[in-house]
């Protein structure tokens, strides 16, 4: 994907991204999970994945810091503050994660350590840089406090599984501040726990980045979190890029059937369940990916040449589209 | 509470206690050979028999002679052990701080080798080295020790003469019976360590850590090492228990003054008063050991401590 909007407009500071991945491939044994995604995050920005379950957002996010399985391999370029870290060494990699780049896992009963208290998880990046105890329990109060945790006193000194997933969240995110990062991975922050404490833990993060500036990358399958907090979205299937661009336009006026197919299937407000109805059909597996364009056997556009060609993420230049818009559908003018 | 837990555990522990007791008895009684005949020898005179018969109570009602054992048991009086003309009890705990002595050291080196060993092959399931070290220590574990007490006498003490074979007392003929009794217990903890590390590696909160910025070393001496412990620590309390009781073959193998040489001896001149105070003082070890192993379990996982109070 060839990158004009720099040379265009070089005023716009907003143009030169903190994170840049480029043409991202996750190969694990079985086969690659993600094929050529490269999106960017400028400072203080949203940037949003979604997609089905195994369409590879965990894979993209987990490549970007590092942190996928020990069998799978990451390419392509992940440029972060002008240095690729796929090729930087483990040092400055390590470096990189939990000071620069924080992670708020999927799940965060599973994320934190059943047998250390709260405080102790929360204050170890800091304990590991050298910060006197004393100092390190006053900062580790602090963030508590900050990510709105009643009583922090208390509850630095219990253990996860005293917790609701609510807190456990809210100490994940602690987790994922404490090393002053400028980028923030939130995969699925919200998907464990029941409406009322998403709404909250939502308006936590929306706070972190009006009031702090942090950058975000944000993992969610729920079109109305993306519609809420990311700037750009990256929606992708079966291990690649389906649609991408500004995140209001691209739920507003979709030019990949994927994308039309989600923003329906948005559960009503009042829905007790967070995660929306499946589309009709199975999600096609990275490992196995369809011929052609992936998601044809479950497009109600489909015709011959989806069958037969492979897509190929384009620039929407038509009237109305707006700039930045991409997608990966022959037919992408029709869809809306 | 904890109380309760612990208090149960003691009611637990002290009915086995009186099941051995109980065990020990019986066993006496129904081996062949009548302890008066068997301290008398061949020679004696029916006289002098129903005269020992008598000052050791044997001519009371069994009932009144369990009670009377059960009494003198808890006292830690099991009589006078014949061959050595004083009292069973006193003989057994001569010979006892040999025997832990050398439990300890194979405890010891099974501890700290077995960990260091399953944390290398847990750490990458799969991997060269943890199929290598699998292997070995599947080995290991199936070697009878006496055979290898043998193979490392003929080895290290017989033909490069590093150590002495036999004897006891000092660091020196302390190794090589220390090792042949680790060995086995080495592998066991070093089986039960990678099967822990390896499992707990899986965990989402290995992730969390490495997220921190942390070394591998970091992960693993942090995070996963004492999640992965808590079988470990079950299992070295209830195998140091073992590990007593296999000492009694190893001392025999290398001349090892403690316990276990005693008791064969015992049991081969049928000395019933110190096959007893022998069996108990291991029985009572054991039962006390496994009871601290439940206790550290409980501090290493606070998820237990809550149970506990159910
Ligand atoms: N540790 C792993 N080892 C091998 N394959 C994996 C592993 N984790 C995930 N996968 C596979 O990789 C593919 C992409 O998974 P990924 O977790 O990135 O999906 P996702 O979009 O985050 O889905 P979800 O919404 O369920 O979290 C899936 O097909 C999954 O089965
Ligand atoms: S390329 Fe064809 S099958 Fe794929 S989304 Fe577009 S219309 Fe549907
Ligand atoms: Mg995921």
């Amino acid at each position: 994907m060839a990158d004009h909007s720099v040379a265009v407009a070089p005023a716009n500071q907003r143009t030169t991204p903190m994170l840049e991945v480029t043409d991202l491939e996750v190969v694990l044994p079985a086969g690659a999970v993600v094929d050529r995604v490269s999106f960017t995050v400028p400072a203080g920005r949203t940037t949003g994945l979604i997609g089905e379950s195994g369409s590879g957002k965990t894979m993209t996010a987990m490549a970007v810091v590092g942190l996928l399985p020990d069998t799978a391999s990451a390419s392509g370029e992940v440029r972060w503050k002008a240095q690729d870290l796929l090729v930087a060494p483990e040092r400055r990699r390590r470096q990189v994660r939990g000071r620069e780049i924080g992670v708020v896992f999927q799940d965060p009963s599973a994320a934190l350590n059943p047998i250390q208290t709260v405080g102790r998880q929360v204050g170890e990046i800091l304990r590991r840089d050298g910060l006197p105890r004393t100092q390190v329990r006053a900062r580790v109060l602090e963030l508590l406090a900050r990510v709105g945790l009643p009583e922090p006193e208390r509850q630095a000194d219990s253990y996860p599984h005293e917790m609701s997933g609510g807190m456990r969240q809210r100490v994940m995110i602690a987790i994922a501040l404490a090393g002053q990062p400028e980028l923030v991975i939130a995969d699925e922050p919200t998907t464990a726990l029941d409406v009322t404490t998403q709404a909250r833990i939502l308006a936590l993060l929306a706070d972190l980045r009006e009031r702090e500036g942090l950058a975000m990358i944000l993992v969610s399958h729920d079109l109305r979190v993306m519609a809420h907090v990311a700037d750009e979205v990256v929606v992708m299937y079966a291990g690649r890029v389906a649609e991408q661009g500004p995140a209001r336009a691209v739920l507003d006026r979709p030019y990949h059937p994927y994308t039309r197919a989600l923003a329906a299937n948005v559960p009503a407000v009042t829905s007790r369940t967070a995660i929306a109805e499946p589309l009709p059909g199975a999600p096609a597996s990275p490992f196995d990916r369809p011929s052609g364009c992936p998601f044809h056997p479950r497009c109600p556009m489909a015709r011959d040449r989806c069958v037969t060609e492979v897509p190929a993420l384009r620039e929407i230049t038509e009237a109305g589209a707006g700039p930045g818009r991409f997608s990966a559908c022959h037919f992408a003018e029709e869809v809306s | 509470m904890m109380l309760t837990f612990l208090l149960r555990r003691l009611a637990i522990g002290l009915f086995t206690i009186w099941g051995v007791l109980t065990a020990v008895f019986l066993i006496v009684r129904i081996a062949p050979g009548d302890q008066a005949t068997v301290a008398l020898g061949p020679d004696a005179t029916p006289e002098q028999i129903a005269e020992l018969r008598h000052t050791l109570g044997l001519d009371q009602p069994v009932l009144v002679q369990y009670l009377n054992f059960l009494g003198d048991a808890v006292r830690g009086d099991f009589g006078q052990s014949y061959r050595y003309g004083r009292p069973a009890m006193e003989a057994v705990l001569e010979r006892f701080p040999a025997t832990v002595t050398l439990t300890l050291a194979a405890t010891v080196i099974a501890i700290v080798v077995g960990i260091v060993l399953g944390v290398v092959a847990g750490h990458r399931p799969g991997s060269l080295v943890d199929r290598t070290t699998s292997a070995a220590t599947l080995g290991l574990q199936a070697l009878p020790p006496f055979w290898v007490g043998i193979m490392l006498i003929l080895v290290l003490a017989l033909w490069l003469r590093l150590l002495p074979s036999a004897g006891g007392g000092d660091l020196e003929h302390l190794i090589l019976p220390a090792v042949t009794l680790s060995i086995p217990f080495t592998a066991l903890v070093g089986r039960i360590t990678r099967s822990g590390v390896a499992e707990t590696m899986s965990e989402a909160f290995v992730r969390t850590a490495r997220s921190k910025g942390l070394t591998e070393r970091e992960v693993l001496t942090g995070h996963v090492l004492k999640n992965s412990l808590v079988p470990v620590v079950t299992v070295v309390g209830l195998q140091v228990g073992t590990l007593l009781g296999g000492a009694v073959v190893i001392e025999t193998v290398f001349a090892w003054p403690g316990l276990g040489n005693l008791l064969v001896g015992a049991v081969g001149n049928r000395d019933y008063a110190v096959v007893q105070a022998a069996t108990v003082l291991i029985a009572v070890c054991v039962i006390g050991l496994n009871l601290a192993a439940d206790l550290a379990y409980a501090r290493l996982d606070p998820r237990i401590r809550l149970e506990a109070r159910r």
